[in-house]
């Protein structure tokens, strides 16, 4: 059985199959490569987090429960994602189209909960002007609200897309790829959370 | 059958690993977040103690949502994976690692005076 498929010329589904895996590895790298942009915005965060020129700090600055509810938010909106893709592996177009709407709102509201605390921030005083320690933190955490962004609105294509055209295998291929996309964004969050805020809370 | 070799390239998890998941990591969120807001730990042992939650977390999600060690390419996954923690381990540490170096080795005095060198005195 494995020698007859060896010796054979590949199928065109066999060979649409091995796109298929390229395309995705290749995402794959990409996202590799977004994690060592991160790393490196993380490393000026913790190198200059304490550098506030007598103004406030972390710890007086960000509250706790205002991540935990945006942490909480993200991370439900990348389970639901997940429930699309399963929706989308079953053919079942309505569900795919309501499990990502569920994640898209999620996202949204994620979004307008970190351009609240933005704003709340810089009118208060403290906007990246302020010193380096404020520079760094809205470097890291815009650069992700950046990429939630980019994410809402291939999100949304991808729902006017699965909508119009159905569920063929370049839809899910696409689906396939922004849930990577947004499962890694909800990794991303979970090392903000932590080390802006959770260390940020402690004081330490 | 050929249901399932058709969508081997996009392949993903079950029902079950992405709700195991999902609860795996909402309790090691909550757990980091107890141990700040009640401080339960305090100084290096708690930045160790969240840090650790936080890898814990991301090898759930790997495992969970993304999959890692299932599909056809996985092998070539895994390798990215590693050459890109190896990557983020050198960029972060060394950047402390210097950062706090040239601290140690400045002092305050000799910062001020360089500064104000730099600055023509203001």
């Amino acid at each position: 059985m494995e020698d007859t498929a060896a010796m054979r010329p590949p199928s065109l589904k066999e060979e649409r199959q091995e796109a298929d895996s390229k395309t995705i590895f290749g995402f794959w790298v990409y996202i590799m490569t977004d994690c060592v942009l991160f790393a490196s915005l993380f490393a000026t965060y913790a190198v200059l987090r304490h550098n506030t020129v007598g103004g406030p700090g972390a710890k007086e600055l960000f509250s706790l429960h205002y991540a935990l509810t945006e942490t909480l938010l993200l991370l439900t909106s990348s389970f639901t994602c997940g429930l699309a893709i399963l929706a989308a592996r079953s053919r079942d177009k309505d569900k795919v189209l309501f499990w990502l709407g569920v994640t898209f709102l999620m996202g949204f509201g994620f979004l307008g909960l970190e351009l609240h605390e933005f704003h709340n921030l810089a009118v208060s005083g403290n906007s990246w002007r302020r010193n380096g320690f404020l520079s760094a933190f809205y470097t890291l955490v815009g650069t992700h609200g950046l990429h939630i962004t980019t994410g809402l609105l291939w999100m949304g294509t991808m729902m006017i897309r699965v909508a119009g055209s159905g569920l063929g295998r370049i839809n899910i291929r696409r689906l396939t790829l922004l849930s990577l996309f947004w499962h890694f964004l909800d990794i991303v969050w979970i090392f903000i959370f932590t080390i802006v805020y959770l260390m940020g809370g402690a004081g330490v | 059958m050929s249901q399932i070799t058709a969508s081997k390239a996009t392949e993903g998890g079950s029902m079950r690993s992405y709700t195991t998941g999902f609860i795996v990591s909402i309790g090691l969120t909550i757990a980091a977040y107890l141990l700040v807001s009640q401080n339960i730990l305090t100084g290096w042992g708690l930045v160790y103690a969240i840090l650790g939650l936080a890898v814990i977390q991301l090898f759930a999600q790997l495992f969970f949502f993304l999959h890692l060690g299932r599909g056809p390419n996985r092998k070539w996954n895994f390798v990215t994976l590693i050459l890109m923690l190896i990557i983020v381990f050198i960029v972060v540490a060394g950047s402390l690692w210097i950062m706090h170096n040239l601290n140690y080795h400045m002092s305050p005095q000799q910062m001020n005076l360089y500064m104000r060198q730099q600055d023509g005195g203001i």
